[in-house]
């Protein structure tokens, strides 16, 4: 309540309400905002016109292109595989039920360096499948199928997560009722499921997007940070730093930055979009 | 106009069907047979397989054994989108995303091209069913802006739509309050009679049956206990749980003997059952006050509660057993005040050996 004489017995004293307001804004202020705003500074520190120069570098176009094209092919991949064990998961009851729902949040558990690899150890050259890839000249490790699959495994939990309880709260009585007027399991899936589920999945595909573009660990292990060729946005940075390029990284840095920011503006207008008549995953 | 809605009423019969989930034993063996146009109830305490049933018919579920008919035709695995029956849900299942017209609309949209009827023939069809269940004008509504009784007409009138040989609904009225619950009720007998449906609901409710119902199937443990008319199952209870489950009856442990059931004070004849250890169901209205030094059964009369055109009386015998009865208000000023004891002699009730 807002008055004084409304006040619940829930409410805290003025200066508690202060002081936890203060240390929440405090700490993102301190840990998020400032160096946000670093990476900004630092990418400007010479100017615009050096900023965009560093990313005209045709490796930095390369790295740019490798990344939009590892989310372009992860993000599907995910949403279609996301899509298939929510709703095995939320619609029906199998054995192994709850051991593949814990499997879905391995990748949120293993540190992104072991999933890389794991990878590196079944498809490398001295990996299970190794020679048979090799013999058919089919090359994954140091390469962009390599980089793409890595990419699948750490961000694969997003978009599953997300649907699970969202399906699992909506049950299955609206299915078996478009079942019971005649509809086939198709017709079921796209005009019921999923109009149900469309804005829990958008988010999700939002979220596994923004991380598909900034994973590091496991997909800097199967890389090989080839320059121009298997180097993602994230992989270019720390090459950059590392040579004391910071125009250059920090430019590459604040572009990610930037696609990072126009997902969570996109995530918050869908929350704005989401329509008071449909359903309400958050 | 309603009975064009639908084609001629068809018989439904069920032999020897058995579903287990697991080691539980949802229906063992059921056999029933309803009639063309019958409004039937499964009535059944919660775990007495009615809803099992009810998807069964429905073909949601499947049985492990047993055969499905609708009149001659075998429908024991047919699939529900092939079987032609109106399922109406417990919590409605209205789809949320769409308008109540589309809602209603969904099953004739969905029909393959050829059998579709055209969008203007839809229209109309919606039009009748928004008619029938009395929700002119609210087409355009979202689910979530309607009330519960509400959402169970649009849940009706979207399966009413396809035309469907039987009409199933599951608890109908279990989500709503009292006084929606009575007029709805109403409400789906008029519908039944309008369409000539063949019909059945499930219900754990007896009053509900006995209101509704041309005849009802009492479950328990997954059998059929007894099928009847209303006034059969209330006057003719077929079995110890069907006497002890509808008419609010009172359990009164005894002894039979010579055709007789035999309690501190009264007794009540008991034809065909065996000497020894007895139970008698007798139902409220089944006692009357009497005075003392005749029969009956001695007890304490704690509180008189009006309901209704009654008055209820709570009592308590001796040994502690709570019985309840009920007198007209025409008897009220013969009541002994409150607090003192009273002699309720057994004016009738079914008496069942104690196994």
């Amino acid at each position: 309540m807002s008055t004084a004489k409304l006040r619940s017995a829930a409410d805290d004293p003025a200066w508690v309400k202060a002081a936890v307001i203060g240390v929440a804004v405090l700490f993102v202020a301190a840990m998020l905002v400032a160096p946000l705003a670093t990476v900004f500074t630092q990418a400007l520190a010479k100017g615009l016109g050096a900023s965009l120069q560093a990313l005209h570098d045709p490796d930095a176009l390369a790295a740019i292109r490798l990344t939009l094209t590892t989310a372009a092919l992860a993000v599907p991949i995910n949403a279609a595989f996301g899509l298939c064990a929510s709703w095995a998961i939320a619609k029906h009851e199998f054995a192994g039920k709850s051991l593949l729902i814990t499997l879905i949040d391995l990748p949120f558990s293993v540190s992104p360096v072991v999933a890389g690899l794991s990878y590196v150890l079944v498809f490398g050259l001295q990996g299970w499948l190794g020679p048979w890839l090799e013999a058919r000249g089919i090359k994954i490790i140091f390469a962009t199928p390599g980089i793409v699959l890595a990419t699948v495994f750490v961000t694969f939990p997003f978009i599953a997560r997300e649907l699970i309880p969202l399906m699992q709260a909506q049950g299955t009585d609206e299915e078996e009722a478009a079942v019971s007027l005649g509809a086939s399991g198709l017709t079921t899936f796209f005009r019921v499921t999923a109009p149900n589920i469309r804005w829990g999945l958008l988010y999700g595909v939002l979220l596994c997007n923004a991380r598909a573009m900034g994973e590091f660990g496991a997909v800097s292990v199967v890389s090989g940070h080839i320059r121009g060729v298997t180097d993602t946005m994230p992989l270019h940075v720390e090459i950059l730093y590392n040579e004391y390029d910071f125009v250059g990284a920090f430019s590459v840095a604040a572009l990610l930055c930037l696609l990072a920011v126009v997902t969570l503006g996109l995530k918050a207008l869908l929350e704005r979009l989401q329509p008071q008549t449909g359903e309400r995953g958050h | 106009m309603a009975r064009d809605l639908v084609r001629p009423a068809i018989a439904v019969g069920l032999d020897g069907v058995r579903k287990r989930f697991g080691r539980f034993a949802a229906l063992d063996g059921v056999d029933l047979e309803i009639e063309p146009g019958e409004l039937l109830a499964l009535l059944g305490p919660s775990g007495s397989g009615k809803t099992t049933l009810l998807r069964i018919l429905a073909g949601l579920d499947f049985p492990d054994s047993g055969q499905v008919r609708f009149d001659r035709r075998d429908v024991t695995f047919a699939h529900a989108a092939q079987r032609g029956v109106g399922f109406v849900f417990q919590q409605y299942a209205l789809f949320r995303h769409m308008s109540v017209a589309r809602n209603i609309a969904f099953g004739l949209d969905v029909k393959r091209r050829r059998d579709r009827p055209t969008a203007a023939e839809r229209k109309v069809r919606v039009d009748a069913l928004l008619n029938l269940v009395e929700l002119q004008g609210l087409g355009g509504r979202y689910p979530s802006q309607l009330s519960g009784g509400q959402r169970q007409r649009v849940a009706l009138a979207r399966a009413l739509a396809v035309e469907p040989q039987i009409l199933l609904l599951d608890e109908p009225f279990g989500a709503l309050d009292a006084a929606v619950r009575k007029s709805l009720r109403r409400e789906l007998r008029r519908i039944h009679d309008a369409t000539g449906l063949t019909t059945v609901f499930v219900t754990h409710d007896q009053e509900e049956a006995l209101d509704l119902a041309d005849r009802i199937a009492i479950l328990n443990r997954g059998c059929i206990e007894q099928l009847g008319r209303p006034l059969d199952v209330l006057d003719r209870p077929a079995s110890a749980f069907v006497a002890g489950f509808v008419g609010q009856a009172n359990r009164i442990a005894g002894q039979v003997r010579q055709g007789r059931f035999h309690v501190a004070g009264a007794d009540l004849a008991a034809p065909g059952v065996a000497d020894g250890a007895a139970l008698a169901f007798v139902r409220p209205d089944q006692f009357r006050p009497v005075a003392d030094g005749e029969a009956g059964l001695e007890a304490r009369l704690e509180r008189v509660i009006p309901r209704g055109p009654a008055l209820w009386l709570d009592c308590v015998a001796p040994d502690g057993q709570v019985l309840e009865a009920a007198v007209s208000r025409a008897d009220a000023a013969k009541l002994p005040a409150a607090g003192s004891s009273i002699r309720l002699a057994l004016t009738g009730g079914h008496v069942f050996p104690e196994n």
